[in-house]
């Protein structure tokens, strides 16, 4: 037999950062035949039957815990979930205690979204799991970021060479800088643009353009990623008010029709409509938010997929 | 590592016609029946079975699909990792009769993944099996196929690799084995 074996280079997925270009392209390419098998009637394949997996979320969270969810169903792994606000962690109980309870009930793989950036890779250190981080703090997203770039591909055949606009709160966002690494390691150019308090100092460093104007991110780019203003995470007042910057930098029908070519329009989600994008834009022909939220099915099942493939 | 042609030449191409005429006798025009290669590797003996019965039965149309069953496989996680390839089954099985196409029948194994995944289509009339090299004596599953392009006597350290002229230059069927 000439089957193919190919692997992960990491154990845990704890940031785009870790992945090598190669990881990225098999990601996808198992993503695409997961996307395959969740058009069919059964959705559903054994592969996961013998793996047990801990979704645990201290933050909230809709799409990225429904998706994982989904996403292991559709593997047949077995779940369990874990909310913070509903647990013993109020009562005191640290982190690696947490974990190491849950694991205790033979736990193979644990899924956490953290408010603290590093949290997986401080957990990744000290517990027996694999570990995939949802989120931590405003550090990485790589699902999404995968996901994201995934959607881009679909649209686009290839993400290589594409200029991607990543525009709002990039100070507060994960979802940027893991879409940062992750274009940028599959050849896409990307500019940030947002207000100057809301644009990190050294970004460039990071090899992206920074415009602070619109528009001209606009007549630049291919795709614009918009991003929500993360208020939660705001403890001093970045910009004067929600109004103001909405005016500013908020995505409407007008700016879109007054530029020369079509681009597309993706949001990570939670939308703040009327104030990142406004409901026509959200809802047009060229936003892709739902095929994101489609694709992160797919993708997700394909880490899952992936990594609980290297243990034995 | 030692070669040897155990098919070629003239004889590789008697074989096929004749796993041709046999799938004939029992589907007379493919009203009712389609051929499902199982990647990755039975794709390319189901499409030249396909290109052949086609020159025979012009009129008839052969539906015709590709079956992946990386993830119904039962040695996950027992190796290392297994890069799906496309499934392509545009059609309804529900009712049909299907014909399983691979290249080398060995341990079964693979068999019981492309039926376990074959459910996920619907509910076919009749599952056969075609294969061009039955390892004989090694199976590890209570499966046997249906259509046999030749039976050979193998020990497990061996390895039975098909060629095709499309993808490597020949028709051929070697035996690899250890020395």
């Amino acid at each position: 037999m000439t089957d193919k074996a190919q692997t992960l280079s990491t154990k845990h997925l704890l940031g785009i950062k870790d992945l090598t270009l190669g990881d990225i392209e098999l990601i996808f390419e198992t993503a695409d035949t997961f996307k395959d098998v969740l058009n069919r009637p059964i959705k559903k394949v054994p592969s996961l039957r013998d793996v047990t997996i801990a979704n645990i979320f201290f933050e909230n969270s809709t799409r990225t815990r429904l998706s994982f969810e989904l996403a292991q169903k559709r593997l047949s792994a077995d779940t369990i979930n874990f909310a913070a606000s509903s647990s013993s962690v109020s009562k005191g109980e640290t982190l690696i205690d947490t974990v190491n309870n849950i694991l205790s009930m033979k736990v193979d793989m644990v899924v956490m979204r953290h408010p603290y950036a590093g949290a997986g890779v401080f957990l990744s250190k000290h517990v027996n799991a694999q570990i995939v981080n949802a989120g931590d703090g405003a550090h990485e997203h790589p699902t999404q970021a995968l996901l994201d770039a995934f959607s881009i591909r679909e649209k686009f055949g290839e993400v290589g060479g594409k200029k991607i606009a990543i525009i709002g709160d990039v100070l507060h966002s994960r979802v940027a800088l893991s879409n940062i690494l992750c274009l940028k390691k599959l050849g896409a150019e990307v500019m940030v643009c947002g207000p100057s308090t809301l644009i990190p100092k050294y970004i460039q460093t990071l090899g992206v353009k920074v415009e602070h104007d619109l528009l001209k991110a606009l007549n630049w780019c291919d795709v614009a990623n918009m991003l929500r203003i993360q208020l939660e995470r705001q403890d001093i007042k970045y910009f004067p008010s929600l109004r103001e910057y909405s005016m500013m930098y908020g995505l409407n029908k007008k700016i879109l029709n007054s530029l020369d070519k079509e681009i597309i329009v993706m949001h990570p989600g939670p939308i703040n409509r009327g104030v990142e994008i406004t409901s026509d834009v959200a809802d047009s022909k060229q936003s892709i938010i739902l095929d994101q939220v489609e694709n992160g099915v797919a993708v997700r099942m394909a880490v899952l997929y992936l990594l609980a493939s290297q243990r034995n | 590592m030692q070669n040897l042609t155990l098919l070629d030449g003239q004889k590789f191409q008697i074989t096929i016609q004749r796993l041709c005429h046999q799938l004939i006798e029992n589907h007379d025009l493919f009203d009712n029946s389609v051929i499902i290669g199982i990647q990755p590797r039975g794709i390319f003996l189901a499409k030249r079975i396909i290109d052949e019965l086609q020159k025979k039965l012009p009129k008839a149309t052969i539906i015709n699909g590709n079956l992946d069953i990386t993830f119904f496989r039962d040695d996950f996680r027992r190796k290392d990792g297994l890069v799906p390839s496309p499934t392509e089954i545009d059609f309804f099985i529900e009712g049909k009769k299907v014909i399983l196409v691979d290249d080398v029948l060995w341990t079964g194994r693979t068999i019981r993944a492309a039926m376990d995944a074959l459910l996920a289509f619907g509910r076919p009339a009749k599952v056969e099996l075609l294969t061009l090299v039955d390892r004989r004596y090694s199976r590890h599953l209570p499966i046997e196929a249906d259509y046999i392009g030749i039976k050979v006597d193998t020990i497990d350290s061996q390895k039975v690799v098909v060629s095709w002229k499309e993808t490597d230059k020949e028709d051929k069927v070697i035996l690899l084995s250890e020395k």
